[in-house]
């Protein structure tokens, strides 16, 4: 890479819903991001949201809401639609064209605020057929679910017991939403849902307010003395019409070789120390930690009966809880990498991971059944 | 619903005119005459179902159409046990995908036509691979749910 950028700062809202206003949210984030490094309003270079104002806000209207509250104005902004992990790119490459030496990202959701999840998924299907058949993010993962439970032998228990470990983890994150001790059983019992998927197996809505400062390496070094480099990234998206995907072969393959190519990561089991990835049902951590090559496909649940990626194993994952235990729809790609980035500042708190973290790995994905991928590797 | 804190419940009802297209229109149309229409892409030989007007693989207009089989295979299903708004029928449900005999896409429908009240019994019937039959409903309004779902055949 020709120019080097350096994640700075981060700063994220917690999970539960807040009094707060969508508008003073959005400004208390950005504030505290900014403040962290000593950066005014004057000193911001250009500005990239990541939101899905419609139906994931309500508000339609984030010209009202948007360039205030970001410290934008006068200045050069723009919006990403969908999600916010996309947008991450999109403020690294202003970077590199040299033309700022400094970009804020700021995703944004208030889930609490919301219809029911599936109420906006449904409304990612074509008006003509997919959504009058019912088709919601949800059932399409249930789909995925049985179709890879079935392919490999994964057991229900094996894809509960990544509700249990990330509920679990949960409990050390002060900004998780939902969060505690389960147990296998616990999971599987919970409210029937579209099955094989229950109810604890399915991520909540969150709000989430992720705002992350980008600088380039000499403004990085003014800024901090810990800049949290950015390696390697790849995205890659499938076809919608979920009939012509195979469901167990996804583009996150495709969009992490890019990112390990770009990061020279050869082995991602060995030189990944951590990995926050966006599962919003409990089976796709199984399934994404196989695409990205941490096991062999259908390998993931022996992984998870072994605890490689608990808190404390050889790779952990989600140590943060991950999206089951917050999911602020579009802003969950940009949390994950929040997540790395203190993980690798060893600024995580209680969910800090029990040994070094060099290099980290962050994952956001849209669409039903993972149709669309990025992966984000950050490291010292 | 409402919070201890000061809220504003809001609603926004928009209407929409949403044009079919010639593809859509004709698919459609196929279903008010209990016929499942799809389109060949004359280079990969691929029949896409239901019918589109160009294939995304080879980026080419499919402009022969055929009208496929009422027959097919399952390949993913799941039982909806859980109300959630547009659902297409009431709980419990089969949502699923199959893959009707001679094309080459997994099409999205439901299964039905049995009691499905019981997961358990529903389960020990209900596998990939099993073979399905389209069952018409006799008010047919030119829309997806003309066809009623796919029963085991
Ligand atoms: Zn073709």
């Amino acid at each position: 890479m020709s120019k080097k950028v350096a994640i700075v700062s981060v700063a994220q809202s917690a999970g539960p819903a807040s009094k707060d206003n969508f508008y003073d949210q959005a400004y208390r984030v950005t504030r505290e991001c900014l403040d962290k490094v000593g950066m005014t309003r004057d000193d911001l270079g250009t500005v990239v949201s990541a939101s899905s104002d419609i139906f994931h806000g309500g508000i339609s209207c984030a010209n009202a809401y948007y360039w205030e509250t970001t410290g934008a104005f006068l200045k050069n902004a723009s919006r990403q639609d969908g999600e916010s992990l996309f947008a991450f790119m999109y403020g690294a490459m202003r970077i590199m064209t040299g033309q700022y030496d400094n970009c804020l990202l700021l995703a944004l959701c208030k889930g609490s605020e919301n219809p029911e999840n599936d109420t906006c998924t449904l409304m990612f299907g074509d008006p003509f057929y997919h959504r009058n058949l019912g088709l919601t993010e949800t059932t399409s993962a249930a789909f995925q679910m049985q179709a890879y439970m079935e392919k490999y032998g994964v057991t229900k228990e094996q894809c509960a017991k990544v509700a249990v470990k990330n509920l679990g983890n949960a409990l050390r994150n002060p900004y998780a939403h939902r969060r505690g001790k389960y147990t296998v059983a616990d999971i599987l019992n919970s409210a029937p849902a579209a099955a094989p998927l229950t109810d604890l197996q399915i991520a909540p809505k969150s709000e989430g307010f992720v705002a992350m400062l980008l600088a380039s390496e000499k403004k990085a070094k003014k800024l901090t003395d810990k800049p949290v480099w950015f390696k390697g990234y790849g995205s890659s998206l499938d076809t919608y019409f979920l009939g012509d995907r195979d469901l167990l072969k996804t583009q996150l393959r495709t969009a992490a070789a890019q990112a390990y190519k770009m990061a020279g990561i050869k082995d991602p089991k060995k030189e990944i120390d951590v990995a926050e990835v966006t599962e919003p049902y409990a089976f796709q951590e199984l399934l994404w930690c196989e695409e990205l090559g941490f096991c062999k496909p259908g390998g993931a649940g022996k992984m998870i009966d072994k605890g490689t990626t608990e808190i404390s194993g050889a790779l952990p994952v989600n140590p943060s809880g991950g999206v089951l235990a917050n999911n602020p729809y579009v802003s969950r790609g940009l949390q994950r990498l929040a997540e790395g980035f203190l993980q690798i500042r060893g600024e995580a708190g209680e969910h800090q991971v029990d040994k070094k973290v060099k290099t980290a790995l962050a994952h956001g994905t849209h669409g039903f059944a993972g149709q669309c991928h990025a992966v984000a590797i950050i490291g010292v | 619903m409402s919070k201890e804190y000061k809220t504003l419940m809001t609603e926004i009802r928009l209407p929409y005119e949403l044009a079919y297209g010639p593809v859509w229109t004709r698919f459609f149309e196929g279903m008010a005459e209990k016929k499942i229409f799809g389109t060949k892409c004359t280079k990969c030989g691929r029949i896409l179902v239901p019918a589109r007007s160009f294939c995304p693989r080879c980026f080419i207009d499919t402009d022969e159409w055929v009208e496929v089989a009422q027959t097919g295979t399952l390949t993913a299903w799941s039982y909806v046990n859980y109300r959630y708004y547009g659902m297409p029928t009431e709980p419990p449900f089969i949502s699923a995908l199959l893959r009707l005999d001679g094309t080459d896409v997994d099409f999205l429908h439901l299964i039905g036509g049995f009691d499905v009240s019981d997961f358990e019994k529903t389960r020990k019937m209900v596998k990939n691979g099993m073979r399905l039959k389209a069952v018409w409903s006799d008010d047919r309004k030119a829309h997806i749910m003309d066809l009623k779902y796919f029963k085991p055949a």
